[in-house]
């Protein structure tokens, strides 16, 4: 953290686009340098303070003026250690995917920061911005769509030398490409095939081995497996996990199926119409939800245990998402919720381990940004 | 309100005319013809539903569930779709050898379905209020002043909040939840005995999945319907079926009550599906994969379609089909409503 503050002064805090585009040689080489280092196993890899992303709603053809703003990502903070895995859930339209392609870089911030080894990466450029690009790579959820169907398998996997060519010179981008095939297990003769040539599960494999083509460290998964047939969607997961543990690698796991992000993550964060809602490892977040979000987002999953249907407590909540272009003024989820206090609507609640389990050591002391949390376990409720 | 809780009263119903099930599909072919050649895609379907009744039918894309439901709502485009053999019972009758007027007749009075994306299967260009009072105006003839009516307190019956106000909206204008609901309305106008639910809570959100199909399964209750739930999802099946058909490359693979085919599946690919969903104690550890893909209908694999990827399969498995054959308890006393198409049924469920 105390060079994360350092470089806080450094470049002021303004995110202004248009200022980044100038940085001195001597700094971009510092920047490459810091990226290229190797961060400890469990050592924060990025941190993601504040995070903002507003798309303007405008009206008028010629004279656009602006109306107000669709309010995507607003606010949000979280860090990702070197080697787990983290897991984003939330409902459709949460900012979830705008998170993502946040982070990717797809897109520029409003407001905050996202530090990749405490270089601030929305205000890099040039050499620095390529060499954070090639260490955090992306898996779509759409395989169909995320691979050009003109193109040959070798052709998809092996673009990203084009561009990083250090990563394997010209002759032997074949042979890499063909490890690469046999690492995410397919036949690595398939390599002159097309896409439509294989079923979901091998092209979302395809999709895996071009995340994997850079030797990346950070790999985030946007649905990697919500189109995938039941059966399939078992084996993507194995081999996510295999090839976490062989190559080291940082996920962000973004989906809705909470059953398998329990099962992929070491710690799971909530998120609600831009917010983060609740963060902290699967157990305290699965067993010991604070956040009354969280815990109806729980019990409304369906449990494949037709015993469970007869004593499952469920919260069934009315409504649904209001839009992000005009949130509810304090807890973005007071309309929903069956706690809702006048303290609700005035205040917003800031994510942080509520004051009643500050200092104890139950699993319930996680952050939570709810006025009123307390613990409820929805998941073994009987 | 009183108008509508004395019209929207149901009338109780009999179970069937007969007794007998509301439905019941006896050896069910469908077959498209390709360019490729002829794609099999139902091979031998039987099944039966009850009044009141849940049947989950379960299975992947390809499995062929839901061109049994288009075939049983009479909605397949024939060609390329041709029925060779079978029969489709409703309340004893065949509709196979229908009229194309008698099967219009059933068609959305006795039995409607809903359908998986809600914004494309209604008109953009219609208001809700329209598309909804068509159902009135089209069956019984009623003029365009009573069919809104009707329209809006279906609106009320399936909870959209304002139905009044909100009837001469257009589909954009509602979101994903209440979408679907117009569809469960629809389905709902004419008070049919049979409901076919085609995937209608993938693509909403949990919180209001769990909305959606606590508002069918309340409706269902109350009209005594009969429910046919096609999904892939073991975990809403495991909330509301009675009983549960598994499908597999056109083919009912296992069929048995709700709770025994969690409890003691009789077929290894039933076994497969319920081992590779991600448990607590298992955490950490690789999850259970069914190996290989489903099949090509194309190119279907000799004998049981699934010895490709079971790992019981043995030379008989690939030389004959195994024929769904009911499942007893070990000292062969019957196990009501239990059958599985495998070969080794015993073994996979007595251990």
């Amino acid at each position: 953290m105390a060079e994360l503050s350092k470089n806080d002064e450094q470049q002021d805090a303004t995110p202004n686009v248009s200022e980044v585009e100038v940085v001195d040689a001597h700094s971009e080489t510092e920047a490459v340098a810091a990226i290229e280092a190797p961060v400890e196993r469990g050592e924060p890899i990025l941190q993601v303070r504040n995070l903002q992303k507003h798309f303007p709603l405008t009206q008028g053809i010629l004279f656009k003026r602006q109306i107000g703003a669709v309010k995507a990502v607003d606010g949000v903070s979280f860090d990702l250690h070197q080697g787990e895995t983290l897991g984003i859930v939330g409902e459709s339209g949460c900012g979830k995917s705008t998170v993502a392609k946040l982070l990717m870089n797809l897109e520029r911030p409003t407001a905050g920061e996202i530090f990749y080894k405490g270089q601030d990466i929305t205000k890099l450029s040039g050499r620095a911005l390529k060499a954070v690009r090639r260490n955090i790579q992306m898996v779509f959820q759409d395989p169909y769509t995320s691979l050009n169907p003109r193109m040959t398998v070798g052709d998809i996997i092996g673009e990203p030398f084009d561009i990083h060519p250090e990563v394997a010179p010209k002759g032997d981008r074949r042979r890499k490409v063909q490890e690469l095939l046999d690492v995410v297990g397919l036949n690595p003769e398939y390599i002159n095939r097309y896409p439509h040539q294989f079923s979901g599960g091998q092209r979302q494999r395809i999709g895996i081995a071009r995340g994997l083509a850079l030797n990346p460290e950070i790999i985030i998964c946007d649905e990697p497996v919500s189109a995938l047939d039941v059966s399939v969607q078992a084996q993507v997961i194995n081999l996510m996990e295999k090839l976490q543990d062989e190559f080291n690698l940082s996920y962000i796991f973004i989906a809705h199926d909470l059953s398998i992000v329990r099962h992929i993550s070491d710690r799971v964060g909530v998120m609600y119409l831009g917010k983060m809602a609740e963060i902290g490892t699967d157990t305290q977040i699965y067993d010991h939800p604070t956040h009354p979000y969280t815990q109806a987002l729980l019990s409304a999953v369906p449990v494949p245990d037709p015993d469970a249907r007869e004593h499952r407590e469920r919260i069934i909540l009315t409504g649904d998402v209001p839009s992000p272009a005009n949130p509810p003024s304090g807890c973005r989820f007071r309309t929903r919720c069956w706690k809702a206090q006048d303290k609700c609507a005035e205040e917003v609640p800031l994510l942080a381990v509520p004051e009643r389990f500050q200092g104890s050591d139950t699993p319930a002391a996680h952050e939570s940004a709810c006025h009123f949390a307390e613990e409820k376990d929805v998941v073994h409720a009987a | 309100m009183t108008v509508i809780e004395e019209t929207s009263v149901p009338s109780p119903r009999d179970g069937g005319a007969d007794g007998g099930p509301l439905l019941e599909v006896r050896d069910l072919h469908v077959e498209f013809k390709t360019r490729e050649g002829l794609v099999k895609a139902v091979n031998g379907v039987n099944y039966s539903v009850s009044a009141g009744e849940t049947l989950a039918v379960l299975g992947e894309s390809g499995s062929g569930k839901s061109v049994t439901a288009q075939a049983v709502m009479g909605i397949l485009d024939m060609p390329p779709a041709r029925i060779p053999q079978g029969e489709i019972l409703f309340r004893g009758q065949d509709m196979l050898k229908m009229s194309a007027e008698e099967r219009r007749r059933i068609r959305g009075q006795r039995i409607a379905m809903i359908f998986q994306d809600a914004l494309s299967s209604l008109n953009p260009v219609l208001s809700v209020g329209y598309q909804l009072g068509e159902m009135f105006r089209v069956h019984q003839g009623m003029s365009k002043k009573d069919a809104k009516a009707k329209a809006i307190e279906l609106m009320d019956r399936v909870k959209i909040p304002a139905a009044a106000a909100r009837v001469n909206d257009y589909p954009h204008q509602f979101s994903g939840g209440m979408r679907q609901r117009i569809m469960i309305a629809m389905a709902l106008a004419l008070e049919p005995d049979l409901i076919i639910a085609d995937e209608p809570t993938t693509a909403l959100d949990v919180t209001v999945q769990a909305q959606v199909m606590e508002l069918l399964a309340e409706l269902q209750r109350e009209y005594n319907m009969g429910l046919i739930l096609i999904t892939h999802d073991l975990g809403v099946v495991a909330d509301v079926a009675d009983k549960i058909a598994v499908m597999y490359a056109g083919r009912i693979v296992e069929r048995a009550p709700v709770h025994q085919l969690y409890k003691r599946p009789a077929h290894p690919y039933t076994r497969g599906l319920l081992d590779s969903i991600p448990r607590l104690d298992h955490k950490g550890q690789e999850l259970y994969a069914i190996k290989g893909l489903p099949p090509n209908l194309l190119r279907m694999p000799s004998g049981c379609a699934f010895n490709p990827r079971c790992p019981k399969a043995q030379d008989i498995c690939r030389e004959e089909i195994p024929a769904l054959v009911p499942v007893t308890e070990q000292d062969g006393s019957e196990l009501v409503g239990r059958a599985s198409a495998c070969h080794f049924w015993k073994e996979t469920i007595h251990g």
